[in-house]
């Protein structure tokens, strides 16, 4: 077995030769490349974990965002109900104030129509009056030949007129 | 072995054989580049390779940074479920260590023989390498054991719950299995591939010496099953190669544990 035969006189070139590039691996390698490696690895697994982070904290925001959008148009919907339920109110009370109004002007003509027409008829009736106790006047001349006094022809008129 | 199998000789693919260098020398000690320094030096530069190719730092990784960010982040999560926030800081090292031995034992298993006059070889597979990289792993226990804790890292030795007039029993047996830690350590990884390699190489040549019999019905009854046998621990070999990197690096770490949170 030349790993055992050989011992003496391989061993002080195979000790020096190890050292050599053992401790050139440890200490160009393991110390200088494998940290650096590491650190790589460590920087993405950071970063990746940032951006989770970051990735959860956007989606809480959106979904605050979204709820208080809701509760804005929710508000502003409510609100904009009222508002129209108001005016509609307020148009209806204006209808009936301006119908009130209208009723009542026109309730004030009628009144005067009224009023004129009741004088104008009892202005006709007077005229009646006279000319009929004029009419009962000349007839009761004519006929009977009696010149009747013009205030009993008219009394007498009127009470004909009362009754029938 | 090397007579019963003709030519072939299973064990030549663990000779270490100096390339260049056949001089140089420290306090009298040879330190010649070898073909196991070569293909040390090779596990440096593909390991360096593959891990500048995760080195773009993207946000959004390519395929070859995923693999990368995979292994080490394998490593790294394996050191935070054992040791806990602690192991972090022991990343780089036992990443070190897993990936020298992943490649070490799978650049041994590249079929390189193929090309003739290149050997391949296993550094994983020679006992002063693994003993090494398990001595480290011990040392670094001991070191931070007693940093952290002082000689309260003896209570290392006393466990849990057991009634007190066990202890002259369990303290030396808990002793010895934390001494033979080390061993076991740097002897499974050696065995694992020398072993395997050694079945792979009897195999090939089962496979050789079966084409090259005189008889003609050799071939098919011996060399054709063996090639198939081979395919099939080639493949499982391949599978040894990761589970005993990360064995290493999982006992490492586990041992790690001890230390820093005794128990």
């Amino acid at each position: 077995m030349p790993q055992i035969a050989q011992i003496g006189e391989i061993y002080a070139s195979q000790l020096f030769w190890l050292t050599i590039v053992f401790g050139a691996i440890f200490f160009i390698v393991g110390l200088g490349m494998v940290p650096k490696i590491l650190g790589t690895v460590e920087a993405r697994d950071a970063r990746i974990a940032a951006d989770l982070a970051e990735a959860a904290t956007a989606r809480e925001t959106a979904d605050r965002l979204e709820e208080e959008y809701r509760a804005a148009l929710d508000r502003s919907r409510s609100e904009a109900a009222k508002v129209a339920a108001e005016a509609k109110a307020a148009a209806a009370r204006a209808t009936e104030a301006r119908v009130a109004e209208v009723d009542a002007v026109v309730n004030g003509r009628l009144e005067q129509a009224m009023a004129r027409i009741a004088e104008a008829r009892t202005s006709a009736q007077a005229e009646i009056e006279s000319v009929a106790a004029e009419a009962a006047q000349a007839m009761v001349e004519r006929v009977a030949g009696v010149t009747v006094d013009p205030t009993v022809a008219r009394a007498a008129v009127q009470q004909e007129l009362v009754r029938g | 072995m090397a007579a019963e199998s003709g030519k072939i000789d299973p064990m030549h693919q663990f000779q270490v054989e100096p390339l260049f260098g056949h001089d140089w020398q420290i306090a009298g000690h040879s330190i010649a580049f070898t073909n196991s320094s070569l293909w040390m030096l090779a596990t440096l530069v593909v390991i360096w390779l593959f891990m500048l190719g995760g080195m773009k730092r993207e946000l959004v990784p390519g395929r070859w940074q995923v693999m990368v960010e995979g292994v080490t982040g394998f490593v790294s999560n394996m050191m935070e479920q054992n040791i806990g926030r602690a192991g972090r800081k022991f990343v780089p090292y036992v990443f070190s260590l897993f990936m020298f031995i992943l490649v070490a034992n799978l650049l041994g298993l590249i079929p390189l023989g193929l090309i003739p006059g290149v050997h391949p070889f296993t550094v994983t597979s020679h006992l002063t390498v693994t003993a090494v990289l398990a001595i480290v792993s011990f040392s670094i226990v001991l070191i931070v054991g007693f940093a952290k804790h002082g000689f309260h890292f003896f209570s290392l030795f006393v466990p849990h719950g057991a009634p007190w007039w066990m202890m002259p029993i369990l303290i030396p047996v808990e002793f010895v299995s934390f001494m033979v830690r080390p061993f076991s350590l740097a002897l499974r990884l050696f065995v694992a591939m020398t072993a395997g390699h050694i079945l792979l190489k009897v195999l090939a040549g089962f496979v050789i010496n079966g084409l090259n019999a005189e008889a003609l019905w050799v071939a098919p009854v011996v060399s054709l099953p063996s090639l198939i046998l081979m395919i099939g621990i080639s493949a499982l070999e391949l599978l040894v190669a990761a589970i005993q990197a990360y064995v290493f690096a999982l006992l490492t770490s586990l041992y790690l544990n001890d230390a820093i949170n005794l128990h």
